[in-house]
């Protein structure tokens, strides 16, 4: 059985060396990937356009206009005294934010009454205007505890510490999406065209009439591609901690053994989308389509899950790239170990069982 | 061929394959016997390839049954698998490995590693004739090779038997020839091949050929004694100056039983082996000129014409 299982693998390793184009397409496009959304795909939001419409003139009022900008997010793009001017720059999409400052603000401060200032946003692009209304704010709590020092109700100032990621850096919470992401893509369509390829050339018709069973011409074909998607995630890795700053804080042994149980699933796929497609085309859109997608947009890769809606969340618990995620985040980002994503695994791993069990069945009937 | 009291290597009673309602196999029984070249002839569609699966274990039959080296193919198909050879009708090799690279993944599927592969890989192409070219890409082999390598990767494993499901599409009639040569060669080794094929000279090299048409077998015998079926002079060759304007003439004519076009010349089929002589007179009278009728041994073609047009006369 071993020696079957090893025949089927090895051929599969020489076809593959043959075959350097798909080779380097299927675990090249990983690396490609990674660079690509690293860079392109940031939330961080930078050098802000922004203006300031000061209808009080004071001193007080150029302190508040001056410390947004010394907070570094902000780009001052222009400065005036008439609100009538917002409009026309919003508009033209000059600028992004704008803060209005009232003309009662000095005489507010100095006689140490409560007073207001209106900040103004563009909301079209709700994500980041949030992320700017939150760095507004850190602006303003740092300006408002100086400006009420010596009144009687003296602030305690808020002072936010953010765990894990304590620079709020996009790439930290996206190497670990990335990585599912690209596993999941690559193998499910590795090993979708690897079997649809001799249905294709009809050599599974010999196949067929050996001794070999589906079992063991499942296993021989989806090691190569095992060990390949493995090496491909070492290496998006290694590429995540020298060009992202991204470490693994928990073990290494658990980061593979949650991959591995996760690679098990995505090959199953794999396969059970061979048993429906009779050509390569079919394999490979089909392949990209149900692994691509989910995992991009049901995972929580991208889009928290605890913001979808009540129906979209139910359907994300058949999205495998979910639980590897989870536990994924865990590891890298808080160096957790297994008794925090514990329940994860044992998703991913029912989710293999029954998609293995399925496949077999699928490629048993169709032997 | 002398082995013949020994029991048969293939049993088939009754094999009956249905496609939903169309019938691929009816009800076709016979028996293969050890060491012989058992030849399927027909034309494509004629269940020639749907009967050579359910044999090697790949299609379960519908009903009748059939066993194979003794087992049964509905129930020990994996029995079957190990103890017989199969080459497709489609090519079964890898185009992007080597032929050495080919024989070991077709060894190694049937568990075969180390010495013995080696052995039986240098068997193999050694029998192939590929010596020069076990290196070579089998995408940039010849036609012929590629037939033969196929062939021996089939036989890696030493099955006493064969199956070769038209092992010769598509290349051309000198590597046909060696291909049947090698053929020869392995019965004389005591193989039993399991042929199916529509050439009718492939067909002629059988020991003995079963003939089928729509499903049926109809025929089953060796060639010489399927040729019997037309009694001695009772076929002869015209060959004229216009041969279909002769053939409507000739089908018109008393004692003419069936006309069939070869090439520029008819085989005529008679009723009574005297009736040679005056179709030559017919045709002259017609406009046919130079008309010469020559007495011939009936070729495999001509008994395939013969059984189909008995068989579908007493259908209809």
């Amino acid at each position: 059985m071993v020696r079957r299982t090893l025949a089927i693998a090895i051929k599969e390793l020489l076809q593959l060396r043959r075959d350097p184009r798909t080779t380097l397409a299927l675990f090249g496009m990983p690396i490609v990937m990674l660079l690509l959304y690293g860079y392109a795909l940031s939330f961080d939001v930078q050098h802000i356009r922004f203006a300031v419409v000061d209808h009080d003139g004071t001193r007080a009022g150029r302190e508040v206009a001056d410390s947004f900008v010394r907070s570094g997010y902000f780009d001052l793009v222009f400065h005036g005294n008439d609100v009538r001017v917002l409009d026309p720059l919003f508009d033209a999409g000059r600028i992004q934010a704008a803060l209005v400052i009232p003309a009662t603000y000095g005489a507010d401060l100095a006689a140490r009454r409560a007073t207001t200032l209106q900040f103004v946003l563009d909301g079209s692009d709700s994500q980041t205007a949030t992320t700017i209304l939150g760095y507004a704010r850190q602006v303003v709590a740092s300006v408002s505890p100086k400006v009420r020092t010596g009144t009687r109700d003296a602030a305690v100032a808020p002072v936010p510490l953010v765990w894990y990621n304590p620079d709020l850096s996009s790439a930290r919470f996206l190497v670990p999406g990335l990585l599912a992401f690209i596993l999941m893509v690559t193998s499910v369509i590795a090993t979708a065209l690897a079997v649809v390829r001799e249905k294709e050339r009809g050599t599974m018709e010999s196949l067929r009439a050996t001794p070999l069973v589906a079992f063991e011409l499942l296993i021989g074909k989806t090691l190569p591609y095992l060990l390949l998607a493995s090496g491909a995630a070492a290496g998006a890795l290694v590429i995540a901690r020298l060009l992202f700053d991204v470490h693994v804080r928990g073990s290494l042994f658990w980061l593979a053994a949650v991959t591995l149980l996760f690679l098990a699933v995505s090959l199953g796929w794999g396969i059970l989308v061979s048993t429906v497609a009779e050509t390569q085309q079919v394999a490979f859109q089909l392949g990209l389509l149900s692994s691509m997608l989910p995992t991009f947009i049901l995972s929580g890769f991208i889009f928290p899950i605890s913001s979808m809606p009540p129906a979209l969340q139910v359907i994300t618990h058949v999205v495998p790239a979910r639980y590897f995620l989870v536990a994924l985040r865990e590891i890298i980002l808080k160096g957790a170990g297994p008794e925090v994503w514990w329940n994860q695994a044992v998703g991913l791993l029912i989710y293999g069982v029954a998609v293995l069990g399925l496949a077999t069945i699928r490629t048993v009937r169709s032997l | 061929m002398n082995t013949s009291s020994s029991p048969p290597v293939v049993i088939a009673r009754e094999l009956t394959r249905t496609f939903g309602p169309f019938v691929a196999v009816d009800r076709v029984s016979f028996e293969v016997r050890p060491g012989e070249i058992f030849g399927f002839l027909g034309s494509n569609g004629a269940g020639k390839t749907t009967t050579i699966r359910m044999l090697c274990g790949l299609l379960a039959p519908s009903s009748g049954a059939a066993s194979v080296l003794g087992f049964d193919v509905a129930t020990q198909a994996i029995k079957i698998k190990r103890r017989i050879g199969y080459m497709s009708q489609r090519f079964s090799l890898y185009n992007d490995l080597t032929v050495e690279e080919n024989l070991r993944f077709w060894g190694g599927a049937y568990g075969l590693v180390g010495a013995e592969m080696a052995e039986r890989s240098r068997w193999a192409i050694a029998t192939a004739g590929l010596e020069e070219r076990r290196h070579t890409l089998v995408r940039s082999l010849p036609g012929g090779f590629r037939q033969r390598l196929a062939l021996v990767a089939a036989l890696l494993h030493e099955p006493p038997i064969v199956f070769l499901d038209e092992p010769t599409g598509g290349v051309d009639p000198e590597a046909r020839r060696r291909f049947w040569d090698l053929i020869d060669e392995l019965v004389s080794g005591g193989k039993t091949v399991f042929v199916t094929t529509h050439y009718m000279d492939e067909a002629e090299r059988c020991h003995r050929v079963a003939l089928m048409h729509a499903g049926r077998l109809l025929a089953l015998d060796s060639v010489p004694d399927l040729k019997r079926v037309f009694p001695k002079g009772t076929i002869v060759e015209v060959s004229c100056s216009h041969p279909a304007q002769a053939m409507a003439s000739l089908e018109k004519m008393p004692g003419v039983v069936d006309v069939a076009l070869f090439g520029e010349r008819l085989h005529v089929v008679l009723s009574d082996p005297a009736g040679g002589a005056a179709l030559a007179h017919g045709l002259d009278a017609v406009g046919c000129e130079n008309a010469t009728v020559r007495e011939i041994s009936p070729s495999l073609e001509d008994v395939f014409i013969r059984v189909i047009a008995t068989a579908e006369g007493k259908a209809a």
